[in-house]
């Protein structure tokens, strides 16, 4: 009965179309899942071509480019009066001290011009440095002081290759004379002196290239040497501390009425239809309402973290209470029964029962909103987040921008040196975003329960 | 800071309440718990309650209106000492012409006559006089006015800290005199509980409730200035008004013709991006992926939907347009370095992830049987996928597109970033064209007065924006819960 | 082979579970030795060794969890679908391995057709359904002969004249009887040689039930049908020949009528009198 039997011929003419038409749809499958792949692969291409852009603009941001100088810091220049009052070295006069070490390191400089070439070359903000240097130690006052001030920025690109010299400057950095000059001399970022100079300080082992901690600890600047994201940051959590501790309560509390306590009925109803739209309304139209309600309306600051809180505890509130509820909805009713069985109240039942259970879920859904409300930018724009803030904000109240916001902010600048800032600022906020993500995911997997 | 002070104090008093009135529960019940009707932790949150609520709810209503009646005072100082005539000089005089940009030949100055912008101007004068961040070079007169409206909102802070502490004794000393073994302690706080969570869920009807009104109220204000039909079938957008009337082209255009066709062109471009790549990839993740495959791809798409939008923007700007633009170059096209096809490129990568989950959960969702039935007949799977499982998640797969549609209109910061200013009303990809939502950002961003025309247009344009995406989310959340009622 | 005595079972390594009337060799359209079917580690078949004979309804019973749809499905190979799933053994169709490299599983299941335990018409019109099979298997070149193989298909399957005019509604808003009728008519539009039946009437009322059985019984002249039931009556009323499966096992398998008056295995007596079950 097995093979030695021939098998019935086919005689069927179906059968025979059928097997006409197989080669065409085995192709018309491989096509169709390589159509699958290609998209996957097209998708995931893109995220590595992002990544690869941001990190590849950006890493060069965490260093710095720093001229060692030896600064005399005379007595009667900064402190006449010899009492070390903050005060009075806070406001006193660092720059001479800067350009007076510059020039005796390049003591051929004699002309006016030549002296501004060489002034040129460390960033206008080194004399900021050497004060606070000066604030966290006034022993130094009087002595002759071994600093690294912070190279200026279009000579830091240079070195760090961001900008081709001789293309985008006008600048040759190996001097040799056959490559042209392509701007004309007035729109050069460099001169050709101040090329020379770099050149020299390069040779002499001046310059030094180290990690650049003023990015973590600055606020912002004009300057993009001396402009950080700690300002940002710090507005940042200001701003997170307020979304948090007003969506959390409220989103978790009107969670738990709609899915314990609210009768099945119109009212309710609009409310959850409310809470889905809302959860797809632009960002933007919150930033609206924030503007017109908070500002307008309440007269409340502009550009503080407290107004910046509000305005996204409003846009994750749906998200909240959406995740929420779900986290609410997979306790099963039987601990609810077990606990009102043996004569607990309601709410009782809830808090000391239910609420623990759920608390997993929604902590989660927290998390994830908290990580949208630290990425979002639109409606901060909106009221007022996206001023100039140099100082790093000490209370919700104080003017202050968020990491974002601030990345908008320099994209939008036109100097080079703010590029790589701006690549370097998206890695941290990037950075943070994984983080909280993979805090959700833990939390999830750790709390994960099977019913 | 002060405020925290307040709200400090009336904590600690609500706190000394808890512990008072769990004392006095014990005590009152004889030293037998069972005596009494709730347990004496729900005595100490009934008097902590009466202590904490009413205060709070005062200094909550404080807040707005005090700076609001110190600014009143200050004003009406202003005008009696400062802007009298007995007291006017000419230095005063073009001082205060120079600060409130008034006429120079103005003799008196009325308040009641200021224009809102002038009247802005003074009352934020003396508001950073008192806070001490006014420019420097201001006139002493002027510090006068500042100093007492300091000190009235020193007094009024001083009265209101008196207020929310008495209150906030009175309650706690009333609601612990009430204390008795037969006062339903729990369940009046149980009540004050669940009052709270009903309070909490109505915040998102007041949310919306705000932004239709903030939105309606204002965009009527510019709907009375500038015609309905002007700007919404208006082909011309150019909201440069003038800041004196006497300057040339003082009229803004307000057509947003140009706005909604950039707008549509930039989502349409997306949703070519993202729909096909979204769907096919969540085709072969449902249908085809071998599980390890699945958990590893997935959380990697996923990545892109986490990633911040300004992140996006930045892309898009820096590298995604200047692509374009050389690939253009390079083979004789003209492309624009904010052009729409760059800035809808980048939107539609975004969307991908948006468009895969959405459509990986309705092709889950149609059941196994279908799949059995057609392989059963002897269906490849691109057969079974193409011919029963699309058709049966069709109406799905709609939902989620148009869910993902009423976003890319939303998205706002990619095209602040990467897509144009100006408004130009074409449908050449590759062109600039400009959005609603890049036109609500440049038009709010910066210094702004609140009754010119141009701010009021971001209103209008924001209430057509909360329109398109409220119409576009509602069927489209209808469509997909009939979706789901099919199947299950 | 034709007389599957003790020894010769003994000689081929069968087990011993045939009885009664046997199936002459010619007839065997089915023929499956040693098949072990597993879901990851746990073995839901064990080694079951039964023929198929053509043109007779075949039913397999047996208590819940048994294996009998696993078994079924191990037919066509619908348990390639499933990714934990492993079958091992060999079945052959007309004397061809179906588990063979060469085999195509398209044009298998399109000789090998299945009818499913809930109806499962697709969100369709009545006529797409039935077409459904001949268009993907490219069967027909011309809307007539498609036409007619709807009709001829509709009408074998009881169906035509009740949905005749209504060919362009849905087939899912037919009664679950008429949706049942319209899932076999769908599987014999691709005209296979096997139809596959996994408790197709589980999820029907009695009168429709007895519809299907009719319609069995009728289709029994031109296939060849292998019926999963848990219904100890309906094998006894459709069959020709019947399996008892337990726990994976194949306890006994022979006519319905020895299986039914004269089983040889305690445990088939025990279920077919309703001790267990």
């Amino acid at each position: 009965m097995t093979d030695q039997t021939a098998p019935p011929t086919q005689t069927n003419p179906a059968m025979d179309r059928m097997k006409a038409s197989l080669a065409r749809r085995y192709a018309a499958e491989k096509r169709f899942q390589s159509y699958g792949i290609i998209a996957i692969i097209l998708a995931l291409s893109m995220l590595v071509t992002l990544f690869a852009t941001i990190i590849g603009t950006g890493y060069t941001a965490f260093v710095q480019h720093t001229v060692h100088l030896d600064v005399t810091l005379f007595p009667q220049d900064i402190d006449p009066e010899g009492n070390r009052d903050p005060e009075v070295l806070a406001r006193a006069d660092y720059q001479s001290a800067v350009n007076d070490a510059l020039y005796s390191l390049f003591p051929e400089a004699t002309g006016r011009s030549a002296r501004r070439d060489v002034r040129a070359l460390v960033s206008s903000g080194a004399n900021f440095v050497i004060r606070d240097m000066v604030l966290d130690n006034p022993e130094l006052v009087g002595q002759r002081v071994s600093v690294r001030v912070p190279l200026a920025t279009e000579f830091d690109q240079v070195l760090k290759g961001n900008i081709d010299p001789a293309v985008d400057l006008g600048v040759i950095r190996e001097r040799s004379t056959d490559i042209p000059w392509t701007l004309p001399p007035g729109e050069r970022l460099i001169s050709e002196g101040q090329a020379d100079y770099m050149q020299q300080l390069v040779r002499q082992g001046e310059i030094d290239a180290s990690f650049n901690r003023w990015f973590f600890t600055n606020g912002d600047s004009r300057q993009p040497e001396l402009a950080g994201i700690w300002g940002a940051a710090v507005g940042s959590f200001f701003t997170l501390l307020v979304t948090l501790s007003l969506s959390f309560p409220i989103g978790v509390a009107a969670a738990v009425y709609l899915e314990e306590f609210a009768p099945k009925n119109r009212w309710t109803d609009i409310i959850e239809v409310n809470i889905n739209n809302l959860a797809a309304v632009p960002s933007i139209v919150f930033g609206l309402l924030g503007l017109a309600v908070f500002l307008q309306f309440f007269g409340m600051p502009r550009s503080a973290p407290v107004v910046g809180g509000l305005v996204l505890t409003l846009m994750t509130l749906p998200t909240i209470i959406i995740a929420s509820r779900a986290a609410l909805k997979s306790v099963p009713p039987s601990i609810r029964e077990a606990a009102l069985g043996v004569g607990a109240s309601k709410l009782q039942c809830i808090f000391h029962h239910v609420l623990p259970l759920a608390m997993p879920g929604m902590l989660t859904g927290t998390i994830i909103g908290m990580a949208q409300a630290l990425g979002e930018t639109a409606p901060l724009l909106m009221i007022g987040m996206v001023a100039f803030v140099v100082d790093i904000p000490g209370s919700p109240m104080d003017p202050s921008t968020v990491l974002p916001v601030q990345i908008y902010l320099w994209s939008d600048s036109p100097e080079r040196g703010f590029t790589e800032r701006t690549s370097a600022a998206i890695m941290c906020l990037l950075g943070f975003l994984i983080f909280m993500n993979a805090a959700a995911v833990l939390l999830r997997k750790r709390f994960e329960r099977k019913w | 800071m002060d405020t925290l002070l307040v709200i400090g104090a009336i904590v600690i008093l609500a706190l000394i309440g808890f512990v008072m009135g769990r004392q006095r529960a014990i005590a009152r019940s004889g030293g037998d718990p069972r005596a009494l009707h709730s347990l004496p932790n729900y005595h100490g949150h009934f008097v902590a309650l009466w202590a904490a609520v009413p205060a709070l709810v005062l200094v909550v209503l404080w807040l707005p209106l005090e700076p609001m009646l110190a600014m009143n005072a200050a004003l009406d100082y202003f005008q009696a000492n400062i802007a009298d005539p007995g007291n006017m000089d000419t230095i005063r005089q073009s001082k205060l012409a120079l600060l409130l940009s008034l006429d120079q030949d103005a003799t008196t100055i009325d308040l009641s006559e200021l224009r809102a912008d002038q009247y802005a101007l003074l009352q934020t004068e003396i508001r950073n006089m008192a806070a001490g961040t006014a420019s420097a070079g201001h006139a002493a007169f002027m510090q006068e006015v500042a100093d007492y409206y300091a000190g009235y909102r020193n007094i009024s802070y001083i009265l209101m800290f008196a207020a929310g502490v008495g209150v906030a004794g009175v309650g706690a000393g009333l609601a612990w005199r009430r204390i008795a073994p037969d006062m339903r302690a729990r369940n009046r706080v149980e009540w004050a509980v669940t009052l709270f969570m009903i309070l909490c869920s109505t915040v998102a009807i007041l949310t919306t409730l705000g932004i239709v009104l903030s939105l309606l109220f204002e965009a009527l204000r510019f709907f009375s200035k500038i015609p309905f039909t002007e700007f919404l079938f208006g082909l011309h957008w150019s909201p440069q008004t003038a800041i004196r009337e006497d300057q040339v082209g003082s009229t803004g255009a307000f057509g947003a013709v140009p706005l909604f066709a950039g707008t549509l062109l930039i989502s349409f471009i997306a949703m070519c991006v993202a729909v096909p790549i979204g769907l096919l990839s969540a085709i072969y993740m449902a249908e085809y992926a071998h599980s390890k495959v699945r958990a590893v791809v997935k959380p990697l798409l996923e990545i892109l939907a986490g990633i911040p939008t300004v992140v996006y923007g930045f892309f898009a700007a820096l590298t995604v347009a200047p692509f374009f633009r050389d690939v253009g170059e390079s083979i004789g096209l003209s492309v624009s370095s904010e052009s729409a096809l760059a800035a809808g490129m980048v939107m539609g990568i975004m969307i991908i992830p948006f468009v895969s989950s959405l459509s990986d959960d309705v092709i889950t969702a149609v059941p196994q049987s279908m799949r059995e039935g057609s392989y059963g007949l002897g269906a490849t799977k691109s057969e079974t996928v193409r011919r029963v499982i699309l058709p049966a998640a069709l109406p799905g797969i709609v939902g989620g597109v148009l869910l993902a549609v009423s976003r890319a209109i939303g998205e706002t910061m990619i095209v602040v970033m990467a897509a144009g200013l100006g408004s130009n009303l074409t449908a050449n990809p590759l062109e600039a064209v400009t959005t609603v939502t890049v036109q609500i950002v440049t038009l709010l961003v910066g210094d702004q007065e609140f009754d010119s025309a141009k701010t009021l247009a971001a209103f209008a344009l924001g209430l057509m924006l909360f329109v398109m995406t409220l119409c576009l989310n509602i069927i489209a959340l209808h469509v997909v819960r009939k979706y789901r009622e099919q199947y299950d | 082979m034709n007389v599957q005595t003790k020894d010769s079972e003994q000689d081929h390594g069968y087990p011993d579970t045939t009885v009664g009337k046997p199936i002459l060799e010619s007839d065997i359209k089915v023929a499956a030795r040693d098949v072990s079917v597993f879901y990851g580690e746990k073995q839901a078949i064990k080694s079951v060794s039964l023929d198929v004979a053509a043109n007779e309804v075949t039913a397999f019973i047996g208590p819940s969890g048994c294996g009998k749809s696993t078994f079924l499905r191990a037919l066509n190979r619908m348990n390639d679908t499933i990714d934990i799933c492993r079958v091992t053994g060999d079945i052959r169709l007309d004397g061809e391995d179906v588990y063979d490299r060469k085999v195509d599983v398209v044009q298998l299941r399109a000789r090998v057709g299945m009818v499913f335990q809930k109806p499962n018409p697709f969100p369709k019109s009545i006529f797409e359904n039935v077409a459904y099979g001949p268009r993907i298997h490219g069967l027909v070149s011309h809307k007539s002969e498609l036409e007619e193989i709807v009709h001829s298909s509709l009408e074998r399957a009881g169906l035509l004249n009740e949905v005749k005019d209504r060919l362009d509604t849905p087939g899912t808003g037919l009664s679950g009887g008429q949706q049942q009728r319209l899932c076999i008519a769908r599987a014999i539009a691709v005209s296979p040689e096997v139809i596959l039946m996994d408790e197709p009437c589980s999820a029907l009322d009695p009168i429709a039930t007895a519809k299907i059985e009719e319609l069995i019984d009728e289709l029994r002249a031109n296939y060849t049908i292998v019926i999963v039931t848990h219904s100890m009556q309906q094998a006894a009323r459709v069959s020709q020949r019947t399996a008892f499966f337990h726990l994976g096992n194949l306890v006994e398998m022979g006519d319905t009528e020895t299986i039914f008056t004269n089983p040889e295995h305690r445990l088939t007596q025990g279920y077919i009198t309703g001790r267990f079950g």
